[in-house]
C-alpha cells in the first residue's frame, strides 16, 4: 500500500452526461482522496443526483473517466465489466439513498439487512453475521434487542441508521450518500450527522455527500462542489467556498439560508 | 385416439419444448423460457409438468403419475388418464416399472433407475422470486452468481424460528453453479436430487419455464456452517407398513385427536405391506 495515500482515491475527468438534448450533468472534474470527504452543493435539478449515479455506477456516463484505485490498481469504472462493477458496489463502494425504503430491505428484519452484504461476499455462518450485525447496530445506535424486527417497525431517524449500518458493515473506502438528512426533523438531523461524522472520522472512509443543505457539508465535507444547471461553478476547501464565495450563485446560495 | 395427436401436443410443440429441455440438460439448474400453451386443465394442476411429459414420451413408455406421492389423488388420476387417452401409452403405479414419472411434489421412496425419467411440476421456478420482485434483476443475479440473498431468507429463518424452518421448497445449487428451486418438494427429498440415475426435468407452464437436473449431477442444498441442512421428517414410523425412514403423512382419524402416519408414498407402502411389513395400525395382507 505504499505511496497509495499519495493517489487519489476517485478522479473524475470530464464526466458528462445528458438526457437527450437536455444536459444532466456536464465536463465535471475532480479527485476525492483517501479519507476525504466531498460535499456537492446546488439547487434541485442542477445535477447532483445524476453525477453521484454516474459516480456510482447506476447511469453510465456520455463520455469522461471516472478511476478509482482499486486493491489492484487504477481502473477506469466505465470500462470495468458489469461484475466487477457490481462486486465493488458491494465491497469497496457503498451507497446511501435519501429514502431509507430504497436501500433497505423492508421486509427483512434489521439483523437480515445488515447481513446480506457480509453473505453478499460470502459469509456463511450465522453465528458470526448475527455478532457482527448486533455489533453495527449498537455503532448507530441501535438496541441489541431490535435486531429481530423489520425497518417498517422502526422510525425515519432509525431506518437512515440502520441504512448506514447496512452499508458500512463490508468496510467500504468510498461511500455516496444522497442527501442522508432529506426528510428527518432538525434534532434527528443532528444525532446522524453526529454519528457519521464519527463513523467517517473513525474508519477514514472516503465519501461524497450530495445535498442541498449547507449546514451538512459544513459539518462533514472537507471539499465543496457547488453546482448549477449542471456544470460545477466553483469548487474549494467548505470553509473557503461558504465564507467567501466567489461565484454569484454561490453568494445567492451561502445568502438564501435562513439564520436563526 | 385419432382426433388428438400423439400426447396432445402438435409436433411442432413438442419439438419447441424438446429444444427447451435440451438447453435444460446442458445447462443444469439453469431456467430456460418455452413457450408454454393452453392446456385443458387449470394453472397449477402441472400444466408445465404435462407439456413435459408430453414432450418426453413415446409409444414404448409407460406412465406413473404422483401426486404427493400417491397414485390415486384427483390430480394423479386424472394427468394418468389424459395421457392413457391421448398418446395411449401404458400406465402404472410401480415406481420400478415406469419410464416416466410425472410428479407433483414427492421423489419417490425407490431409487430411481438409468434410462427413467422424473417431470416435476413446479409452481414458482424462480427461488429468488420472493426476496426480489424483479424480474430482471433476478437474471441479473443468476448470471453473475450473486446468490447472498438466498441466505437472507435462511438467516431469517433462524433469526425467527431458531432454526432454518423452510421445510419444503427448500433452495439448492445444481452442479456448483446456478441456484434452483427443487419445486415444492419436502427437503426430505433434497438429497435424493443429488446424484440420481435419473434424469430430472421440471416444467413451470404458468411462468412458461423449464429446467433440468442430468443424471449423476451434483446438488446441495444450501445452509450456513453453524446451521447445517437436515432432511427433516415426522419422527414416527409408518402405521400402516412400519417404515421408518419413508417421508410420512399425518392422517387425522377422529375428533378426538386420534392420529396416523403413513408413508406419502403410496406404491412404497403398499409394496412393503404385500412384503409381510405390518406397522402399528396396519393389518397383515
Amino acid at each position: 500500500m505504499d505511496g497509495s495515500f499519495d493517489l487519489p482515491l476517485l478522479a473524475v475527468r470530464g464526466g458528462s452526461k445528458s438526457y437527450g438534448g437536455r444536459i444532466g450533468c456536464a465536463d465535471v472534474s475532480f479527485d476525492l482522496y483517501p479519507g476525504e470527504v466531498l460535499g456537492i452543493v446546488g439547487e434541485s435539478g442542477s445535477g447532483k443526483s445524476t453525477l453521484l449515479s454516474c459516480l456510482a455506477g447506476h447511469l453510465a456516463p456520455d463520455t469522461g473517466e471516472i478511476i478509482f484505485q482499486t486493491a489492484q490498481g487504477p481502473r477506469d469504472t466505465r470500462t470495468m465489466s458489469e461484475p466487477e462493477r457490481r462486486r465493488l458496489a458491494r465491497t469497496d463502494w457503498a451507497f446511501v439513498h435519501q429514502n431509507p425504503r430504497d436501500g433497505l430491505r423492508m421486509g427483512v428484519s434489521a439483523g437480515g439487512n445488515v447481513g446480506e452484504r457480509l453473505m453478499a461476499v460470502g459469509a456463511r455462518h450465522y453465528g458470526d453475521i448475527r455478532a457482527k450485525a448486533i455489533d453495527w447496530l449498537g455503532r448507530v445506535e441501535i438496541d441489541a434487542d431490535r435486531i429481530d424486527d423489520r425497518p417498517s417497525a422502526f422510525s425515519g431517524g432509525m431506518q437512515q441508521r440502520l441504512q448506514i449500518a447496512r452499508n458500512l458493515v463490508t468496510g467500504p473506502r468510498l461511500v455516496f450518500m444522497d442527501e442522508p438528512t432529506g426528510g428527518l426533523d432538525v434534532s434527528v438531523q443532528a444525532r446522524l450527522l453526529d454519528l457519521l461524522r464519527g463513523l467517517v472520522r473513525e474508519m477514514g472512509l472516503s465519501a461524497i455527500i450530495v445535498t442541498h443543505d449547507l449546514a451538512v457539508v459544513r459539518l462533514l465535507a472537507d471539499r465543496l462542489m457547488v453546482m448549477k444547471s449542471g456544470h460545477v461553478v466553483e469548487q474549494g476547501l467548505t470553509d473557503q467556498v461558504l465564507d467567501d464565495p466567489q461565484h454569484g450563485y454561490t453568494q445567492l446560495l451561502v445568502s438564501s439560508v435562513l439564520q436563526v | 385416439m385419432e382426433d388428438y395427436n400423439f400426447a396432445y401436443l402438435d409436433e411442432q410443440t413438442k419439438r419447441m419444448i424438446r429444444r427447451a429441455i435440451l438447453k435444460g440438460v446442458a445447462v443444469p439448474g439453469y431456467q430456460v423460457p418455452f413457450a408454454s400453451r393452453e392446456m385443458p386443465m387449470p394453472y397449477g394442476w402441472g400444466t408445465g409438468g404435462v407439456q413435459v411429459t408430453a414432450a418426453c414420451l413415446v409409444p414404448e413408455d409407460v406412465l406413473k403419475v404422483i401426486d404427493q406421492g400417491a397414485d390415486d389423488t384427483t390430480n394423479a388420476v386424472s394427468i394418468r388418464k389424459f395421457f392413457s387417452r391421448t398418446a395411449g401409452v401404458a400406465v402404472t403405479e410401480a415406481t420400478t416399472d415406469a419410464t416416466v414419472i410425472q410428479t407433483r411434489h414427492r421423489i419417490p421412496e425407490t431409487p430411481l433407475q438409468e434410462g427413467q425419467i422424473l417431470v416435476y411440476q413446479v409452481p414458482i421456478p424462480e427461488p429468488l422470486r420472493f426476496l426480489e420482485p424483479r424480474e430482471t434483476e433476478t437474471r441479473k443475479m443468476h448470471e453473475l452468481e450473486e446468490y447472498g440473498l438466498m441466505h437472507v431468507k435462511l438467516y431469517e429463518d433462524i433469526a425467527r424460528h431458531g432454526q432454518i424452518a423452510t421445510s419444503y421448497a427448500y433452495p439448492v445449487k445444481v452442479e456448483g453453479r446456478y441456484v434452483m428451486d427443487p419445486s415444492p418438494i419436502p427437503k426430505f427429498d433434497n438429497p435424493k436430487l443429488s446424484g440420481s440415475a435419473a434424469l430430472q426435468l421440471f416444467g413451470a407452464g404458468r411462468e412458461q419455464r423449464i429446467y433440468a437436473v442430468p443424471p449423476y449431477t451434483q446438488v446441495v442444498s444450501l445452509d450456513f456452517d453453524d446451521h447445517p441442512f437436515v432432511a427433516s421428517k415426522a419422527d414416527h414410523d409408518c402405521d400402516l407398513c412400519g417404515a421408518g425412514a419413508s417421508y410420512l403423512d399425518e392422517v387425522i382419524i377422529d375428533d378426538a385427536g386420534g392420529r396416523m402416519f403413513v408413508c406419502s408414498d403410496t406404491d412404497f407402502c403398499a409394496g412393503r405391506r404385500a412384503a409381510g411389513h405390518v406397522g402399528r395400525l396396519g393389518e397383515a395382507a
